[in-house]
Parts: structure tokens; C-alpha cells; sequence
């Protein structure tokens, strides 16, 4: 996994709460057998005004100038922000591949949805749980500068803002940890393999008929 | 002390403590499909890694697979094709066990776990798909995972978690008639909004829940993802152990006893501490349609789409306006009045037989409206067809004039040919009604299997009680 540390950019606002994964990415796009490319159907709906599948070359397709991401001055964006439960929906991994495939690094809101959040962390890309009047703040200092930087610092947990203020976030240590040396966590696991065995062995003598 | 059906099973499966309330849990059953899965088996490849314990695993394809009866000539979309391809060479390769698109067996995942007895009470079981709250429903730990804990699943047979919060959804006292486990659900959704169980583990209790058969209880937990929260738990009693027994998958005749026993240990202690408690009437809930584009956006049939101007807080007005914008609904139009142009009747929330009979007594003897283009009906599984067929009721439905299919997840998410064309209404007995999810620009209203058959016949939405 791609490792976290530091991360200085200016933000996309998608001002939405709920954003689910089928808005992240549409279904149609999950008969990819791979784990790249999902980049530019990112926001598919949203962000084209003809229908796409994987089989239509994006270049050909009309961009929704209405769309937040196709305003020029957003565009390279690795960050993104938007409001209460993002990620809500499908577990449906190619959310993230497709954020990070778009280029953020990092999604700031209020809230998550349990699986994508879980996902995030299997990616390298940060998901930043700040309080609602911080997030209002950012989408604030968007509307007045979209070129306005904020430094997302993962090992000191902030969020720094151009005019100084810092918003401090939590995040678990073995996230944390893994996140900011970007370790295999199956490597991780396998290094325990012979707890695994024994925990086996212990439960089938107990429950026998759950390794049938 | 006191512990919660969520601990009881939590602290059975630990491995390792991890320190800071996370812990290496062992998973006992992993349920496999085609969507979820060619990247973690790819994964396993790469790293040279094999599965840990194979008969942990149990696969199916039911994304992508067609329902119309010409599937046995094989997949015509070539991309869903590679996909189901994939899944049958992954597991050839590895030795898994599948059954594949044309085993009388094959269905919705979340519809032949159980149905095998492949979830049994206590297990904790994954899926590469966050309707596997589903399972929850036999008092096992089921939720759904990315594709990167598939990966994890298979290759450790456990996962790292942090251990969740608990919430206690209390329904008390009886449902009124024609009021089904998928009103209780959506009206507790409606309760807690979409985010309400995030971070939790929901235990589903009281008398209202204690009547509802298993089915029932499956769609009940199937949406306990709909509620933010990751897994659903029904305590066991009689009618689950009535279930599992004799399914293929269910223990051995010298393992039943002592399986049992265990079984019934499956249940909450009196006193046990929760971090949230919810309690409704059940007499309260009505049978209920969804108006908007989140589940939360529910409410009563006999009630008005809401209007954004009467909220209060900003952020839901404008996911309000947005909502009904898409919808193309008007404030304060009762919802009676919306009239649909498709139904789809299915989904691992109501494909199950109990949903079918639900569906096919409303619809017996009487013919869809006009304006219902399309009104289809997908069973759950092979199995699930077979039994409604020996009863008849794909007659029913056919003679009504609605479509009688193979089994798969079909419109719910229109990973197939089944969807909704730009703007076309459905009343669906699916989980979602974001945008797009059952087609491009399509318009999804939630409602209960009795619910959506009714609406085929009147085509608008019409209070089944008053049938």
C-alpha cells in the first residue's frame, strides 16, 4: 500500500451529505475484472451528460459543466470535501480505486460510512472525520479562494488551514500505523498464522460443525 | 457480566487482541461473488498466497447473470460474462466451492447462504457485499467487507476490526395486518436516518421482531447497512434452529445437540449495556414508501412527499431539494397519487418465498395496469423458484401479466439487462433508491413485496390494507 504522510493541496467541495457509492461509482463500471482505471468515471453520473460504460472511450463523452469537479479551478484537486456519511451504500472497494485513480489522496467530512471507511485505509487514501462547523469552515474558505491550500499532516493528526487554523482529527493507531508505512496488512496477519492455527484448533473442539 | 449477543459472539472469535478496542477475529464463513472478488484473487496470485481454509469459502454469481430464461445459452454482455468467468476459473482454480449460473442452487447470494444452512447461528460471515447484514438474521456476526478484506478472508481465514458500539432497535408490540418486516425496517431507517447505526452493531428486539419468521428477519437485517450500520443480530429462538435444521451445510446428526445448546446461548443478557437504545411502536408503523433518493427518505403511504421549505436545518434542505428534483415529485403530493411505470419484485431484501406468496395473493385473479410497462418478478434462488412454482404462483404472476424470471440480484442494482430507461418510476422491493441505482436517471421508490404488487395492479402507489 502507498504510504500517507503529508499532504498539501487545494479542495474539491462537493456539498452533498450521503454521497453513496453507486453515486462514487456506477455499477455498470464494476464488471472490470482490475484494479485501475476507474478514474474517469469517478462521479459518473454527475460528471458526464451522455451515458458511459466501459466500453466508451471518456474523452468522446460531454462534460456537465455544472459539475464541481469540471470547474477548471478545482481541477488537480487531492483533496476532497463533502458533508455527513460519505461512502454510505455499496461496500463496493472501487469507490476508493476510483478516487485514487482520480488523484485525492484525502476525503474530509463530517461523517463516514463504515465499510468505505475500512476501504479507505486498504488504499492509502485518507479518509478525515472533522466536526461539521470545521468541515462548513473549509467549504467557506473554498468559496473564497479556491486556490486556498490546506495541509493534511497524518502523523500529527491536523488539518492546517492557509489563514492558520488547525483542526485536530482521531484516527486509529493501527490505521495509523499502517497507513503512514504502508504496510501489507496481510503480511501483517500471516506473521500471526500460528494463533490463527491454535485459535482453530481450541474452537474445533468446541463447535465442530462450523468447520464441516 | 452481563454481555450482548454482539460480545458473546465477538469474544468466541477472537484471535488476537490488537490493543486499542481492535482484535484479530476469525471468520467462519466467507460467501463469495463475481463482483467483489477477481481483484483479491488476483491479489492472492500476485503474493503467492492460497486460500487459508477452503471450506470456509462458498461462491455464487448472481450479479451480472441474465433472468431471462435464454441465459443457458450463456451471458450475451461479454464484459458481465468475463466477470462470471472469472469467478468459475478463480474457483476451479483454487477449489472452491460454487454453483455456478447454471446449478439449480444458484441465487442471490444472501438468499442461498442460509438456504444451504451455510450461515448458521454464532458464525461470523463476510461477503464482498454490504447486503451480508443479511445473515445477521440467525444471530451471526455478518457483514460486509472490500475487496481487499476478501483478499484478507481469504488468505488469513480472519480480519482486523475495531470493535463496534452496540444498539438496541426495540419494537414493541404487534404489527398491524399488511404491515411486513420491510415497513418495520424502512420505518426505523426513517427513525434513525442513514447514518443512525454508523459506528454500531444493531440488535433487533421485542415482540414485533420475535413474530416475524426468518425471512422476515433477513429483510429485516438485510437493511440494517441502510441504517449506517454494518451488522444487524436477531437473537436466536425456536424458528431459527427450525430453519437450519436438515439444510445441507447444518451440523451432522451427532453434532445437533450439542450445536443446539450452544445455539440457544445466542441471546442477550438480561442487564446487558448498550450504547444506543431505540425503541418503536410497532402499532405506529404503517406500510411505507420511500419519495427520495436515501432510504431516510421515507415515510407512511397514507402521508405527502415532505417539504424541503419546512426544514429547518440547511444541509437536509438541500439534500431534499436535490432528492425530489431527481425524482421529478412535487412537495406535498400524497404519495397515493404517484403513479409508476415499472415494478420489480426481488432483490436479496424480498426475493425469499414468503415475500413471493406476499406478492402473488394481491395480485391473484386481477390483471397490471396499463401504464405498468414492465412488472417483474426474480426469485431469489433456484430453490426458491422451484418451491413457487409448485404452488403455482409463477401462474399467478404470468396471469396478471407480470414476468416470471430466473433467479439473481437483476434491477435492484441493473448490473444485467434489467433496469429503468431515463425517468421511468418503480416501486421495487429493493434496498436502495439512490440515484441511478436501477438505471440511469431511473426513479426508485422502496416498498414491501404486498406493497409493490399493488401498485402493478392500480398503477400508483395504494394502501394494501385497503384492498
Amino acid at each position: 500500500m502507498k504510504a500517507f504522510t503529508q499532504v498539501i493541496s487545494h479542495v474539491a467541495p462537493l456539498d452533498r451529505p450521503n454521497v453513496d457509492t453507486d453515486a462514487i461509482i456506477p455499477k455498470q463500471y464494476l464488471k472490470s475484472i482490475r484494479r485501475t482505471g476507474f478514474g474517469p468515471f469517478l462521479f459518473d453520473d454527475w460528471r458526464y451528460l451522455d451515458p458511459g460504460t466501459l466500453e466508451v472511450d471518456p474523452a468522446t463523452r460531454r462534460p456537465n459543466p455544472e459539475f464541481v469537479l469540471n470547474e477548471p479551478k478545482h481541477a488537480g484537486a487531492q483533496v476532497l470535501i463533502a458533508r455527513d456519511n460519505f461512502g454510505c451504500g455499496s461496500s463496493r472497494e472501487h469507490a476508493v480505486w476510483a478516487l485514487d485513480d482520480y488523484g485525492f489522496r484525502a476525503v474530509i467530512a463530517p461523517s463516514f460510512a463504515d465499510i468505505f471507511f475500512s476501504n479507505c485505509f486498504k488504499n492509502g487514501v485518507l479518509p478525515v472525520t472533522l466536526q461539521a462547523e470545521e468541515v462548513q469552515a473549509i467549504f467557506e474558505a473554498v468559496a473564497a479562494d479556491a486556490a486556498a491550500k490546506v495541509t493534511i499532516d497524518l502523523p500529527a493528526q491536523e488539518v492546517r488551514l492557509p489563514d492558520g487554523r488547525v483542526f485536530r482529527f482521531q484516527i486509529n493507531p493501527h490505521h495509523k500505523h499502517n497507513m503512514v508505512n504502508g504496510l501489507d496488512e496481510i503480511g501483517l496477519t500471516l506473521q500471526q498464522a500460528d494463533a490463527i492455527r491454535a485459535y482453530e484448533a481450541k474452537r474445533r473442539a468446541e463447535a465442530p460443525w462450523l468447520f464441516n | 457480566m452481563a454481555k450482548t449477543l454482539y460480545e458473546k459472539i465477538w469474544d468466541a472469535h477472537v484471535v488476537a487482541d490488537q490493543g486499542d478496542n481492535s482484535a484479530l477475529i476469525y471468520i467462519d464463513r466467507h460467501l463469495v461473488h463475481e463482483v467483489t472478488s477477481p481483484q483479491a484473487f488476483d491479489g492472492l496470485r500476485m503474493n503467492r498466497r492460497k486460500p487459508w481454509r477452503l471450506n470456509a469459502n462458498l461462491a455464487v454469481a448472481d450479479h451480472n447473470v441474465p433472468t431471462t430464461a435464454d441465459r443457458v445459452q450463456g451471458i450475451k454482455d461479454p464484459i458481465s460474462r468475463a466477470q462470471v468467468d472469472a469467478l468459475d476459473a478463480n474457483c476451479a482454480e483454487y477449489g472452491i466451492t460454487e454453483f455456478r449460473m447454471t446449478d439449480h442452487r444458484q441465487g442471490i447470494v444472501h438468499v442461498v447462504g442460509p438456504e444451504q444452512g451455510a450461515t448458521l447461528p454464532g458464525m461470523t460471515v463476510v461477503c464482498g457485499d454490504s447486503h451480508t447484514s443479511t445473515h445477521g438474521a440467525f444471530g451471526a456476526l455478518a457483514f460486509g467487507i472490500g475487496t481487499s478484506e476478501v483478499e484478507h478472508t481469504l488468505a488469513t481465514q480472519t480480519l482486523v476490526l475495531k470493535k463496534a458500539k452496540t444498539m438496541l432497535i426495540r419494537v414493541n408490540g404487534h404489527v398491524g395486518p399488511g404491515v411486513t418486516a420491510k415497513d418495520i425496517t424502512l420505518a426505523i431507517i426513517g427513525r434513525i436516518g442513514t447514518a443512525g447505526g454508523t459506528g454500531h452493531v444493531i440488535e433487533y428486539a421485542g415482540e414485533a421482531i420475535e413474530d416475524l419468521s426468518m425471512e422476515g428477519r433477513m429483510t429485516l437485517c438485510n437493511m440494517a447497512i441502510e441504517g449506517g450500520a454494518r451488522a444487524g443480530l436477531v437473537a436466536v429462538d425456536d424458528k431459527t434452529i427450525a430453519y437450519v435444521k436438515g439444510r445441507p451445510y447444518a451440523p451432522k446428526p451427532e453434532q445437533w445437540d450439542a450445536a443446539v445448546a450452544n445455539w440457544k446461548q445466542l441471546r442477550s443478557d438480561p442487564g446487558a449495556k448498550f450504547d444506543a437504545v431505540v425503541e418503536l411502536d410497532a402499532r405506529s408503523i404503517e406500510p411505507q414508501v420511500s419519495w427520495g433518493t436515501s432510504p431516510e427518505m421515507v415515510g407512511p403511504v397514507s402521508a405527502r412527499v415532505p417539504d424541503p421549505a419546512k426544514e429547518a436545518d440547511p444541509v437536509k434542505r438541500n439534500g431534499m431539494e436535490k432528492a425530489l428534483a431527481y425524482m421529478g415529485l412535487a412537495a406535498n403530493t400524497p404519495i397515493e397519487q404517484i403513479s409508476i411505470d415499472k415494478v420489480f419484485i426481488g432483490s436479496c431484501t424480498n426475493s425469499r418465498i414468503e415475500d413471493l406468496r406476499a406478492a402473488a395473493a394481491v395480485v391473484k385473479g386481477k390483471r397490471k395496469a396499463a401504464n405498468v410497462k414492465l412488472a417483474l418478478v426474480v426469485p431469489g434462488s433456484g430453490l426458491v423458484k422451484a418451491q413457487a412454482e409448485s404452488e403455482g404462483l409463477d401462474k399467478v404472476f404470468t396471469e396478471a401479466g407480470f414476468e416470471w424470471r430466473e433467479p439473481g440480484c437483476s434491477m435492484c442494482l441493473a448490473m444485467n439487462a434489467d433496469r429503468l430507461e431515463p425517468g421511468e418510476r418503480c416501486a421495487s422491493t429493493s434496498n436502495r433508491n439512490f440515484e441511478s441505482r436501477q438505471g440511469q436517471g431511473g426513479r426508485t421508490h422502496l416498498v414491501s413485496p404486498a406493497m409493490a404488487a399493488a401498485a402493478g395492479i392500480a398503477g400508483h402507489f395504494v394502501d394494501v390494507r385497503s384492498l
